[in-house]
């Protein structure tokens, strides 16, 4: 039976927050910059346990990301934090040229990604943040899969001298990845081992695909789910290994089709191994209000889409 | 150094922007002639700074941010000039797999350098970035900034002023170089700033006046502006200056702002600006 351990239920951003908290501790050069959202953004413990290294910036997105490129100069680490719209296309300029041409060893940490974002609307959903970031040089994209893997990876991109966007969000979902696991920047985590089809997901789809092969698994087919937390560098030998086995791929993300998780495994496949795939991602749509869940469903990335999207890779296996 | 020192650094810069711009019929002649004083002041009286061992994080050191990137070749020839790397590669300036960048670049290691710049408005937000980590590094050392006055129109700029006088960056001294013009025109025409010193007071700013041409004036604001920091302002200089200044068929008109001479012009330029010390 494909099982896994539900250790408890949370949001990714509070991961995010208690990373923070534990690597601000570990490491005297980190510090911290937030654009009015700190409560959002679960860095409370941080600013009250370190106020000197917290900087508030108001509501002036392309002011913090300027300051936090230059806060690098001097030795410090600094963590920007704020929702992923703001982190993103509001300060695109600025991250193309302060950070990532410059080089500078800046942390965007963006919470509220995606659908699940809920209520607030497509205003706020956004769904192109994977695309623009990892098309930048230099820049490391992390989509972490639950709490305990946003924290994890919240302390371990300290440790690379590199401009790194971790994408994580709002909704409570379930956590599955072990407290004491060992975060590795670029190298996936299988989750299941399969031979029927290969399902890759990234963020709060993991999860989902973890239900679908479970679904999947009552119908007689064996999926192999693999966590694809780091998006770039992107774990590519993860990918020609499970497919090598497998022989057809799906891939499961909160984001746009366009730019996203799946248009990187695809590239992977047709420069190595061509076999066929199916995209489980938001298809050139705006979101809208509503509950996280219920968005999930209508806009075509939940468990039974993964369900659905597996079943048609495999009959278009030769 | 002597004020006649000093002019002769910026006579020589001079001709070095035409030289460079006019080698590969590129770049941006008129606001760099422009600030070509007050550079040569800035690295060679006012800054503290360690022109053969450069290190990114500037630490003891003062720190110059040049936020409007498009005048790179009176800083490239400054920081030549001033020992970061020999002016014999001023020659390699916008030339393919060259360190010197149409635009000023770190990722080719260019000593001097400490960010990209090149697209307006981001300098001062990185600016108090640096200064606001000298003070948690108990660094004594200020930052200088660059800004044009045509960038003064990004919204970003204005971000970063609210910021740095709410949070008391006393540490920074940015500079306007206020020509007055910009690519379309006359700025007044394009988009007129108004009241610039009176806007710079009220988001809490310092602000000092100078003549962007006059050595022994820009050496005199430069230092008082020094004296006024740690007092829980940032402060901020505009400097009246003449885009072109030095040439004077290049004096006193935006059409200058990104066009390179070409050889008879260069010749008639170089024939207003003495070598003093030796061209590259």
């Amino acid at each position: 039976m494909k099982e896994v351990e539900v250790l408890g239920n949370k949001d990714t951003r509070s991961g995010f927050g208690e990373g923070l908290l534990e690597v601000g501790r570990k490491n005297p050069d980190v510090v911290a910059l937030c654009a009015d959202l700190t409560g959002s953004l679960k860095m409370d413990a941080f600013v009250k346990e370190f106020p000197d290294r917290f900087f508030q910036t108001g509501i002036a997105e392309a002011n913090m990301i300027g300051m936090a490129a230059g806060m690098t100069i001097g030795g410090k680490i600094p963590y920007t934090g704020t929702f992923a719209i703001f982190s993103t296309g509001r300060v695109y300029d600025q991250i193309r040229q302060s950070i990532a041409y410059s080089k500078k060893n800046v942390k965007i940490c963006a919470s509220h990604a995606g659908l699940t974002l809920g209520e607030d609307g497509a205003t706020h959903q956004v769904l192109e943040d994977i695309g623009m970031m990892k098309m930048l040089p230099n820049m490391t994209v992390i989509v972490p899969a639950d709490f305990n893997q946003t924290k994890q990876a919240t302390i371990a991109i300290a440790d690379i001298d590199s401009p790194v966007y971790l994408r994580f969000g709002r909704p409570v979902m379930p956590i599955f990845v072990k407290p004491d696991a060992e975060f590795i920047i670029g190298k996936a985590d299988t989750i299941f081992e399969g031979t029927d089809v290969t399902i890759i997901a990234c963020g709060h789809m993991v999860w989902k695909s973890i239900e679908a092969a479970q679904e999947l698994e009552k119908q007689g087919i064996s999926a192999e789910v693999i966590n694809m937390h780091t998006i770039k560098p992107l774990d590519k030998n993860a990918i020609l290994k499970s497919i090598a086995k497998t022989r057809c791929v799906v891939t499961a993300e909160e984001h746009m089709k366009n730019g996203g998780l799946g248009e990187s495994v695809a590239q992977v496949i047709v420069e190595n191994d061509l076999v066929p795939q199916e995209f489980v991602a938001v298809n050139d749509t705006f979101g809208e209000s509503g509950n996280p869940m219920e968005l999930m469903t209508k806009y075509g990335i939940d468990t039974q889409n993964v369900v659905d999207a597996a079943l048609k890779v495999i009959a278009r296996k030769k | 150094m002597e004020i006649q020192q000093i002019q002769d650094v910026a006579s020589q810069v001079r001709r070095d922007i035409l030289r460079m711009v006019a080698n590969v019929n590129s770049g941006h002649p008129g606001g760099s002639l422009g600030c070509a004083d007050f550079l040569s002041v800035l690295y060679f009286e006012i800054m503290k700074h360690n022109p053969s061992h450069f290190t990114m994080d500037g630490k003891e050191e003062d720190l110059f941010f040049l936020s409007n990137g498009h005048i790179s070749p009176v800083w490239y020839s400054v920081l030549a000039r001033s020992g970061y790397f020999p002016t014999a590669e001023l020659g390699t300036f916008r030339v393919l797999s060259s360190r010197l960048q149409g635009h000023p670049a770190t990722d080719k290691k260019l000593p001097g350098i400490r960010m990209a710049s090149g697209s307006l408005g981001q300098g001062l937000s990185c600016a108090i970035g640096a200064a606001q980590v000298k003070k948690l590094n108990q660094d004594p050392q200020l930052v200088f900034t660059l800004h044009g006055d045509g960038e003064l129109q990004e919204g970003q700029i204005w971000e970063a002023a609210m910021y740095a006088s709410a949070n008391k960056v006393d540490n920074l001294i940015a500079t306007i170089d206020y020509n007055g013009r910009q690519i379309d025109g006359d700025l007044d025409e394009v988009l007129s700033l108004g009241n610039l010193a009176q806007k710079w007071q009220a988001f809490g700013w310092e602000v000092l006046e100078m003549d962007g041409h006059h050595v022994p004036e820009i050496i005199q604001t430069l230092n008082q502006a020094k004296k006024m920091t740690g007092n829980g302002k940032p402060i901020v200089i505009i400097m009246k200056t003449e885009m072109g200044k030095g040439v004077d068929f290049m004096m006193g008109s935006h059409k200058w702002h990104g066009v390179a001479p070409n050889p008879e012009q260069l010749a008639n330029a170089l024939g207003q600006l003495k070598e003093t010390l030796g061209d590259y």
